[in-house]
């Protein structure tokens, strides 16, 4: 658990300054995000709020150097994303970063070991992909095929997929979107643990208010912009949870 | 191994059923061009060889009698490094196995020196022995079709007295490597043979002694040919020289240049089809893939997998497809080239003629198809790795689809939900759809291609030797015939009808251009040799002027009402400049006619004859065959069947089996590109399909809108193909064209039918596979999963 407050003592990890996304949809411009400026530190377990259409997976895809924005800056660390091309972006998240996607995105035709493996190979000091898949309780199933694997197993191997290659952070775009509510918290614990035993600093999405709970701040957007920023005073184990 | 890599053999496995149809177009375009790569190589290897071993002559010319004293003359002219005489005769020959006469070609082997040019090369016995009378070699060609073995002998009518040949020899020689006999279109390997006898022997028959009546010249590095020609013609002419001329006017050079050029054709048309085909498949293919595979490229490139990382693996991917083709092409082009060595063997003598791997061809081969595969798979691939990451990680916004043109037109309520669907589809995705529809109309054309040339061969038989020429045989005399032999001739027993045709050397010049060949003078009206015009009506042979073929027309640039400069070159050499009156269609070498009073009137000669043209009886057919060898004026006899039957026995025995492996190939084609059509409209609409059999539509009605797409590709395709397939057609019989042979350009219906029926049944069975998946949509999953 997170206890120290104080700011000035944290490293940042991210550093967004004032950024805007704008798509150019043929005649109409679609405002994703309007001038949005945070930070993220260290270790900390980030849950991004807010309602569909608000702009949190444009956020949430700048910051992990799948997108860059129209304007505004990005640097994680020491790194400005947004003066990064596109070799650079990949090698940032080849090293750096760990997604978890709404609707898995295995490749179908690996079973949940190779997919960890699929990562593993490309990592300079991964885990043992066995370890990995043991962190979200589905060492048994790895030669399992994405397939024979229920919803709320091929996530808790994405999230393996995702944290093999001990990421500096965990990115994760509404991991339960797909999911019921015993399945989903069964994700988030694995998630929580991540953040928790590693130290991986953690964004998670959601619409779902509630998941909020179990974070060190929440960070609610609408309409493109931040709307507020509360940092919880305890974190609720992902298991108290209920929707 | 790589997880990657491990998706990839995967996925590869998944999709088997085309990945083998791709891997088969591929296989035969490779193998056809493995095959006439390597044959090409062989052959040309085995001429280079032989020619340069066995010096074969640069220059040719005969003449009636030259005296030996003017050699030394003719090795004075500039640039001539090797002379050599000889004396070269044409004979009746009595062969033991058969009744009809065969014609023997003698050429002298000087006895107290070794040959200097054209040498023999003895295969088996050994050569004649000088001084040794009655003793000769054979050529191989006609002593392997006889089955002669050294010591076997034949009685030829030689000079007019009969004499016993004893075989000592079997030989080649680089002069006929095709045993072909002047203005014949089919090497005959049974009715026309090479001896070599001791120049005593012909000496002494034909009253020859210290003459010769032929010559061989050998150039030196850097000769003026033309200027050669030129002199040595000055000097034979007062000795009744016909012409030189050089190797591209040799008959056998000719045949064996022109096999080459057509295996070359060979090497670029078919693999550049099959290829393009392989391109185009892998196209939509890997396309299909891709986009099928789109959220996995944008989950690798989301975990930092480079562009190119992700671009080799589905270049990998087709790499798989198109190097496993190449290889089973390549091998199986080996086995195709040996075989056609083999079947070479029949027609071309070489000392070694052995099939050899052409290691140039075969990385040509690689370095082709893996062009193709790129090419063909560049385009979905770079999009693939162009689509930004987080673009990719968002399912493709649904389809827009309209009211078709179609349904504008047709009242509503005319069209059923299934046809809206598949006209919907069709125009949603009309350039997709354009090509599926070519390459299917691609798959007919190519069985057209593969299977029309029977139909042109029969044709071309049909025409020149039934509606033209209508004779039964073709008799020649030695020298030209006075109007009693003629008489004589129509008056055989068994005989029915008879014409006389006389035959000059001749130089005709048009501008700057200029040909040797001979002009044959024809009845006005002749009813056995006929000229066909355009329409195969026969045309009377004009009374003033010339004829000439269209081929012989073409290669002098001359048109009707051109006046073109004849020069004869037998007896006065008469030079008369006449028209152009009349173009005949035929198939076969240059040739030139005129009416035949008109030559004996420019030659100041009276009707004599050169040859003979009979109808005969067929049941008198010995008797007219002894009767004709026992006359001493008779050079050869041709029997038109006889031809015809040994052409089909062999050029169309091949043809066929050529024939066999383009329809395979063709085949191969036609379920290549119809299944694998199918099978990616089944994958892109199986989810609309499974929705239409969840909301209550039947089986039937589903397949309806998959198989009807399939079946309105199919039947708009075939007349496609039909046009295609002929402008392939024509455009192959453009590069095969010969100054020997014209392939004409002739389709028969049951061509068109039969790859029509081919791709129809391609369709049906692509159809039934597709049926039997329709039938096992998994409906649950197909809802449950996005995209
Ligand atoms: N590639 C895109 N092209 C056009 N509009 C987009 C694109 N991606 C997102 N948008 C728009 O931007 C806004 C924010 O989208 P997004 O970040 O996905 O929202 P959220 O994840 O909060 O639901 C939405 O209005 C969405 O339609
Ligand atoms: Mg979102």
């Amino acid at each position: 658990m997170n206890t120290d407050t104080d700011t000035e003592h944290r490293t940042a990890v991210f550093r967004a300054a004032d950024i805007a996304k704008i798509y150019q949809m043929g005649e109409v411009q679609v405002h994703a995000l309007r001038g949005v400026s945070l930070e993220l530190f260290d270790h900390e377990f980030v849950v991004l709020l807010g309602a569909s259409g608000s702009g949190k997976s444009t956020l949430l895809n700048i910051l992990g150097g799948l997108d860059v924005p129209t304007s505004g800056t990005v640097h994680y660390l020491d790194n400005e994303l947004t003066a990064s091309d596109d070799s650079k972006l990949t090698q940032y998240r080849r090293k750096n970063v760990g997604f978890v996607f709404q609707f898995y995105n295995l490749i179908p035709s690996l079973t949940a070991k190779e997919n960890v493996e699929l990562i593993t190979e490309i990592a300079t000091d991964p885990m043992d992909p066995l370890d990995a898949l043991d962190m979200v309780k589905l060492k048994e199933r790895a030669n399992h095929f994405p397939a024979q694997l229920s919803g709320g197993e091929q996530q808790r191997v994405a999230i393996a997929r995702a944290i093999a290659k001990k990421p500096k952070v965990l990115l994760c775009d509404e991991p339960t979107g797909a999911l019921d509510v015993e399945t989903g918290i069964v994700v988030l614990e694995a998630i929580a643990r991540i953040n928790d035993e590693l130290g991986t600093t953690t964004a998670v999405i959601t619409h779902n208010a509630a998941i909020a709970r179990m974070a060190d701040r929440v960070i609610s957007l609408s309409n493109g912009q931040i709307s507020a920023v509360n940092e919880n005073a305890s974190r609720i184990d992902a298991s108290k949870l209920e929707w | 191994m790589r997880k990657l890599d491990r998706k990839l053999i995967r996925d590869l496995f998944h999709m088997k059923g085309q990945a083998i149809a791709i891997t088969l177009v591929i296989a035969a375009g490779v193998a056809v061009f493995v095959m006439s790569t390597c044959a090409y190589a062989s052959l040309s290897d085995g001429q280079i060889r032989f020619y340069r071993n066995n010096r074969f002559a640069d220059i040719f010319s005969s003449a009636k009698r030259c005296p030996k004293a003017l050699i030394p003359r003719i090795e004075q002219i500039p640039g001539v490094s090797t002379v050599e005489t000889r004396l070269v005769y044409d004979v009746l020959l009595d062969v033991p196995d058969m009744t009809e006469p065969a014609t023997g070609r003698l050429i002298s082997i000087p006895e107290i020196r070794e040959q200097r040019l054209n040498e023999v090369y003895i295969s088996r016995g050994r050569m004649v022995e000088p001084n040794r009378l009655g003793e000769v070699v054979a050529s191989e060609m006609f002593a392997e079709t006889h089955g002669f073995k050294p010591g076997d002998t034949v009685r030829a009518v030689i000079n007019g007295t009969v004499q016993q040949l004893k075989m000592v020899g079997v030989a080649l020689t680089p002069e006929y490597v095709i045993q072909l006999q002047g203005g014949a279109m089919l090497p005959d390997k049974k009715r026309f043979g090479i001896f070599w006898v001791n120049e005593r022997q012909l000496e002494s028959a034909f009253d020859m002694s210290g003459a010769f009546n032929s010559v061989l010249l050998k150039l030196e590095y850097g000769a003026n040919l033309d200027e050669v020609i030129d002199q040595l013609d000055k000097l034979l002419e007062p000795f009744g020289s016909i012409g030189a001329y050089d190797r591209s006017q040799q008959l056998s050079h000719q045949y064996v240049t022109d096999e080459l050029l057509q295996l070359k054709t060979m090497a670029t048309v078919g693999p550049s089809i099959f290829l393009s085909v392989a391109a185009f498949l892998l196209n939509i293919v890997v396309s299909r893939v891709i986009s099928q595979q789109r959220e996995q490229v944008a989950a690798l490139k989301a975990f930092g997998y480079f562009n190119y990382e992700i671009g080799f693996h589905y270049l990998n991917l087709v790499m798989v497809i198109s190097m496993t083709g190449t290889i089973i092409g390549t091998l199986f082009g080996f086995w195709m080239g040996a075989n056609l060595i083999e079947m070479y063997q029949e027609f071309y003598k070489f000392p070694l003629l052995k099939f050899q791997i052409n290691e140039i061809a075969v990385l040509w081969a690689f370095l082709l198809t893996t062009f193709a595969a790129v090419v063909g798979t560049w385009l979905a691939v770079r999009n693939a790795i162009r689509l930004p990451p987080a673009e990719a990680m968002r399912p493709e916004p649904p389809p827009t689809y309209r009211p078709t043109i179609v349904e504008r037109f047709v009242p509503l309520g005319m069209l059923s939900a299934e046809l809206r669907m598949i006209f919907r589809n069709i125009e949603r995705k009309l350039l997709k759809s354009a090509v599926s529809i070519v390459g299917i109309a691609v798959a007919v054309a190519v069985l057209i291609l593969g299977s029309f040339s029977l139909d042109s061969l029969d044709y071309l038989i049909d025409f020149q030797f039934r509606k033209a020429q209508r004779q039964d045989l073709t008799v020649s005399f030695v020298e030209p015939a006075t109007s009693s032999v003629v008489h004589e001739m129509s008056g055989l027993d068994g005989a029915l009808d008879s014409e006389t045709m006389r035959a000059v050397a001749s130089r005709i010049r048009f501008q700057h251009r200029s040909r040797r060949v001979g002009i044959m003078g024809l009845e006005s009206e002749p009813k056995l040799f006929r000229l066909l015009g355009e329409d195969e009506r026969p045309i009377a042979v004009p009374t003033h002027g010339i004829t000439l073929n269209s081929k012989l027309a073409s290669l002098l640039g001359a048109g009707l009402g051109d006046r073109l400069n004849v020069e004869v070159l037998e007896g006065k050499r008469p030079k008369i400049n006449v028209e152009l009156t009349s173009i005949v269609n035929e198939f076969g070498g240059v040739n030139a006619y005129m009416d035949k009073r008109q030559l004996h009137e420019l030659l100041k000669e009276s009707a004599v004859a050169s040859g003979a043209f009979l109808k005969v009886d067929s049941n008198r057919l010995e008797d007219i065959y002894q009767e004709l060898e026992s006359r001493p004026g008779v050079g050869s006899v041709s029997i038109k069947d006889a031809n015809i039957r040994s052409f089909k026995e062999t050029v169309a025995e091949n043809m066929l089996t050529m024939r066999s492996f383009n329809i395979l190939f063709a085949v191969v084609i036609a379920i290549g590109v119809v299944y694998n059509s199918a099978r990616i409209s089944l994958s892109e609409q199986s989810r609309d399909l499974a929705t239409m059999r969840v909301i209550g539509f039947t089986r039937t009605e589903v397949a309806t809108v998959l198989l009807g797409e399939i079946i309105l590709f199919t039947i708009v395709a075939i007349p496609l193909g039909w046009l295609i397939g002929y402008w392939f057609a024509a455009f192959m019989i453009m590069g095969l064209e010969t100054e020997n042979y014209r392939i004409p350009l002739i389709i028969n219906y049951s061509t068109f039918a039969f790859a029509s029926l081919v791709v129809v049944l391609a369709t049906f069975f692509s159809a039934l596979i597709i049926q039997r998946r329709i039938n096992q949509l998994d409906l649950i999953s197909v809802l449950k999963t996005r995209e």
